[in-house]
């Protein structure tokens, strides 16, 4: 399917030819709806690459043992499994983290990135540069989680990370309580999408195999 | 509780499914399907009636076995992969039955059914179940207006962009980018409904 790749490559593309978020706009759900606080979207972030990387390590060692007519159920068994391990962890470690998420850790077993990493790329490649492959995807879509995490949180609550920023959180700056609820979230990634677009344009047609 | 309270209780729950805390607006859940099939009217309403169709049943399934199959046993943890089987084997199910049944239906319905499996709005839906310890009729209702809420959300996305094919749009912001800023003014405008529920 692929011919072997250099790893650096490999990290080049994951991170920034085929980021995740603006270039193939997938897995968009929870990049929005953890994005309120820089704090949530970090946690959220390091799920996304813990269970990228991992399956991907795990979809690439199977893939000579695992037959091709149910590979997509056993590939969702393995994320299904890495996610309840991060929910457990969560759950046991951080309970009022684990209710901040709320659902959206169980989601990333939805999330189109992970599944379309381990068709796409795992499937086809050895481990070790599967696992390099997931995790900066996972990384690339966490960055660009963070990016509109720290404009919503700064420009709707003038802190970050629950510190107060100092000109954001003075009287001087009209807290734009908007940021942080939902419409906020759409206006943000619309904008950094149509930054990410304008520098580099999207060939359309390229990817419609995916 | 008496009946009128009951059936006022559900109908809150409803309500604030489709409109306050609309699953797509508010939570923001089954964004992929909803940025790549909000093209066209017709279309959107093909997926939409699927989505409530099988959110309504999927949620009463789960709720099945979470109540009856994972918490005797106390593997609540294994929600995760129960609903994923359970909704990829109810989609496989109904596509079958209605390809073998209704072959007009099949073809408004069918091409939209495998979509759904992976819309992340459905497993969403029984996850906040789940989480907000809804009982089977409030489970139930909730899913059918969460089912309403995304079609709503959906159809109206559709026929706004269907205008839009004549603005002329800036190149990096078309196709999603302009839909994410559609998105968020009618997000805007659904958070109006907030005020209605606070009463309650």
């Amino acid at each position: 399917m692929m011919p072997k790749k250099k790893t650096s490559d490999v990290v080049l593309t994951a991170l920034w030819d085929d980021n995740a978020v603006f270039r193939q706009i997938l897995g968009i759900c929870s990049a929005l709806a953890v994005t309120n606080l820089v704090l949530n979207t970090m946690v959220m972030g390091i799920a996304v690459v813990f269970t990228t990387a991992l399956s991907g390590l795990t979809v690439s060692y199977l893939r000579n043992w695992t037959p091709r007519v149910i590979r997509m159920m056993i590939e969702v068994l393995i994320i299904a499994f890495y996610v309840i391990l991060f929910d457990q962890a969560l759950k046991a470690y951080w309970p009022d983290m684990s209710r901040n998420l709320g659902p959206y850790v169980g989601l990333i077993i939805t999330n189109c990135i992970i599944m379309g990493r381990a068709e796409a790329f795992a499937n086809a490649n050895p481990p070790l540069l599967s696992f390099v492959d997931g995790f900066f995807s996972g990384l690339g879509y966490a960055l660009v989680l963070l990016c509109v995490a720290i404009i919503r949180e700064l420009l709707g609550m003038g802190t970050l990370l629950g510190i107060p920023v100092p000109f954001f959180s003075s009287p001087l700056w009209d807290r734009w309580i908007i940021m942080v609820m939902p419409p906020g979230a759409f206006f943000t990634l619309a904008i950094i999408v149509w930054l990410a677009r304008s520098i580099q344009p999207v060939e359309e047609p390229k990817k419609g195999n995916k | 509780m008496t009946f009128g309270n009951h059936m006022l209780h559900l109908l809150v729950v409803l309500f604030a499914a489709i409109f306050t805390d609309n699953i797509l607006l508010a939570r923001f859940l089954g964004m992929c399907s909803f940025l790549s099939v909000s093209r066209q009217v017709k279309t959107a309403v093909g997926l939409g009636f699927a989505v409530v169709f099988v959110m309504t049943f999927t949620i009463a399934l789960d709720w099945l076995a979470y109540r009856f199959v994972l918490q005797p046993y106390g593997i609540e943890y294994f929600r995760f992969i129960l609903f994923i089987i359970i909704i990829a084997a109810f989609v496989q199910f109904i596509e079958m039955a209605i390809e073998r049944y209704s072959p007009v239906l099949y073809q408004n319905l069918g091409i939209f059914l495998p979509l759904i499996t992976v819309n992340c709005a459905i497993l969403g839906a029984s996850l906040f179940m789940v989480i907000r310890d809804y009982n089977l009729a409030e489970g139930v209702v909730f899913g059918l207006g969460s089912g309403i809420g995304w079609m709503l959300a959906i159809v109206s996305m559709a026929g706004i962009r269907e205008r839009l094919n004549h603005a002329r749009i800036p190149k990096g912001l078309q196709g999603p980018g302009i839909t994410l800023i559609i998105a968020g003014l009618m997000a805007l405008a659904f958070i109006g409904f907030t005020g209605v529920l606070s009463g309650q």
